[in-house]
């Protein structure tokens, strides 16, 4: 039975109405003609012009994507060599506490990493700026990166890398050879999430930006503060449609090579 | 011309490949390989046959060089491989899961370990081709793994563990997901191309007709010992002990005790019922618990009591497994003890006399048993 029934159809509604009617009003009260953002007076692109020459705004987005490039991509290179060695070193003294200290930080409340990052910072005399928030990032990031990859490596034929052992590789290269182009995917999957991570904190940027950088959530929240401008709306819309692109490429990408991998092993077995 | 049989460990001369120097591997608690010593010889296709836990896989891995022994010395060529490690040792293995790269084409899988000792590109080219005609896998060479099917990969396994032209090739249960057919042709095939390479091959199997088929000699192991160590023909024919017997096909146990008579011996093995005899080298005391142990194609099955048969017993048929061109009768003896007699099937179904619940005589000579002591 599957069909669509009255009941399917009203929590399907009453569901993305839930989740979606408030990024909906969002992205059309962008095209607001109107400075007051509850009234609406005609369609307008103006907002996101006047956004192009908000100096302010372009700094903050700017410091932003330097922040979340660089601490994902250093966040996924040692959360890769942690989850490696979790995964792989087999048992060593202290093995579950390093597996377990590597994991607190996903349950641990933000403002503690925040607030204890920022007396790390004062304490060894470290300014308060685009650095130290690159640092944060990557501390709290890490770990995430860090669940995705040893979920890939637990799945991971171990008898791949001994093959490249036994072809003449040392440990390193059949790391680099084998195992990296393998895990790949994850990998990918692990930096764009710790990139996400980074690009909507709020709390821990807080704690350890500094007069010299801000970045735009930290930017937006104090806008707000003093009222919700139409240029905010139309920021945190061209923001949806980013993540949206992103979203929906990614899933095409993944979906394609999965329907050529099933069309190329039928091929295989018929073949055969 | 007379033909020079192959038999290496036979000549006191011959230097041995692979020396295994009480040898003993425990994890944690678990002793997997027991003191254990053998050679193996260059050119030789030697098996390692046991059920799963056995230690077989274990004495691979150390020579490959993933384990390391906890006591005792493994030497290849003479040189002592403790401290190398595996990317450096003149050994290649052929992993159960094939263990194929999925990132990269055939091509490159055969070509990885090539070019990881830096030979030139035109050899590699030469080397790979060679290899892949070996093999008969010219049109696959640009396909991935997951292209083609189960046989084709385990020909690229073979084809990538060949490429560097190893001194020796170590098999892990190299044809265990291949179908019955596949498998046969296969063994066929693994030996041929084992003859034309003249490398040494270890495999390591726990499918005995594999083993008979493929090895110049088995090793026939149980926890982490090697029990007996022969050609396939002197396992199955002269088993040196009941493990063995039992393990390599099928086999009537008859337990009894011994009394020198002639130039073998009478066995007593049930009350009231005559003795057996066997003829053997081997001296048992008198009285001597023994085990006789017969191959079902060696025991004759009649209906009227054979004449001229050094050996008879009488039983009833209670069952009959057709095999199509054998079948193996399970006959009961006066004191309950199962016996099975396997017989060709020579004749059309309809002329065959024997059915359920008949009375019959079961015979054979006083050297088809093998006596044992254990």
């Amino acid at each position: 039975m599957r069909r669509m029934t009255w009941f399917n159809a009203t929590s399907l509604t009453l569901g993305f109405a839930f989740l979606y009617l408030p990024m909906v009003i969002l992205v059309i009260y962008s095209f607001n003609e109107s400075k007051l953002v509850t009234v609406w007076a005609g369609f307008s692109t103006k907002w996101y012009g006047e956004l192009l020459r908000n100096e302010a705004f372009l700094d903050a987005a700017w410091v932003t994507v330097q922040v979340a490039v660089a601490s994902s991509t250093i966040a996924t290179v040692l959360g890769t060599m942690a989850a490696y060695v979790l995964v792989r070193a087999g048992r060593f003294h202290g093995r579950t506490l390093f597996s377990g200290m590597i994991y607190a930080p996903l349950v641990m409340p933000e403002v503690i990493t925040g607030l204890s990052l920022l007396l790390l910072f004062i304490g060894i005399g470290l300014d308060r700026g685009i650095l130290t928030i690159i640092l944060a990032h990557t501390t709290f990031s890490m770990c995430y990166v860090s669940v995705v990859v040893s979920s890939r490596l637990v799945g991971f034929d171990r008898s791949l890398e001994e093959a490249a052992l036994d072809l003449g590789c040392t440990p390193f290269e059949s790391f680099r050879l084998v195992t990296l182009p393998i895990i790949a995917p994850a990998v990918i999957s692990g930096w764009l999430l710790a990139f996400t991570l980074s690009l909507d904190d709020l709390v821990i940027a807080s704690f350890t930006a500094g007069p010299s950088a801000t970045t735009l959530p930290i930017k937006i929240f104090s806008a707000v503060r003093l009222g919700v401008s139409p240029e905010i709306n139309a920021l945190s819309t061209i923001m949806i449609a980013i993540v949206t692109v992103g979203v929906i490429t990614a899933s095409v990408i993944s979906k394609r090579a999965t329907l050529m991998q099933q069309r190329d092993e039928q091929a295989a077995a018929r073949t055969a | 011309m007379a033909q020079t049989v192959f038999a290496p460990w036979d000549d006191p001369n011959e230097k041995p490949l692979i020396q295994f120097r009480n040898v003993t591997k425990r994890f944690g608690d678990f002793t997997a390989i027991d003191n254990l010593s053998q050679d193996i010889y260059a050119r030789e296709f030697f098996a390692l046959l046991g059920p799963s836990g056995c230690g077989k896989t274990t004495m691979m891995r150390m020579l490959a060089g993933f384990e390391t022994p906890t006591e005792g010395q493994i030497l290849i060529a003479g040189q002592d491989m403790a401290g190398v490690s595996p990317n450096k040792r003149p050994v290649n293995m052929m992993f159960q899961s094939y263990a194929l790269f999925p990132h990269i084409s055939v091509w490159e899988n055969i070509a990885f370990g090539l070019k990881r000792e830096g030979m030139e590109k035109a050899k590699i080219d030469a080397r790979v081709t060679e290899m892949l005609r070996l093999t008969r896998l010219e049109r696959f060479a640009r396909r991935k793994p997951h292209q083609i099917s189960g046989g084709q990969r385990q020909r690229v396994a073979l084809a990538r563990s060949l490429a560097k032209a190893p001194k020796l090739l170590l098999l892990d249960e190299p044809l265990g997901a291949l179908d019955a057919k596949l498998r046969q042709d296969t063994q066929f095939e693994l030996m041929d191309i084992q003859e034309k390479t003249g490398t040494t091959f270890v495999i390591v199997t726990h499918d005995q007709e594999e083993a008979m088929t493929v090895a110049s000699r088995v090793a026939v192991m149980d926890e982490g010992q090697i029990m007996q160590v022969a050609t396939p023909a002197v396992i199955y024919e002269q088993p040196n002990s009941v493990y063995v017997a039992d393990f390599i096909g099928d086999v009537n146990i008859i337990e009894g005790a011994a009394t020198p008579q002639g130039d073998g011996y009478d066995i007593a093995w049930a009350e009231g019922q005559p003795v057996l005899h066997v003829k053997t080298g081997k001296s048992f005391a008198p009285g001597q618990k023994c085990f006789l142990a017969i191959r079902p194609e060696k025991v004759g099955i009649s209906a009227e009591e054979p004449t001229d048969a050094a050996n008879k017993v009488q039983g009833q048929i209670i069952d009959i497994a057709y095999l199509g061109n054998l079948s193996t009768y399970h006959v009961q003896l006066a004191d309950g003890t199962m016996m099975k007699a396997q017989i060709a099937n020579t004749r059309r179904l309809s002329r065959r006399s024997l059915t359920w619940e008949d009375h019959v005589w079961l015979s054979w000579t006083d050297t088809a048993p093998v006596l044992l002591e254990s």
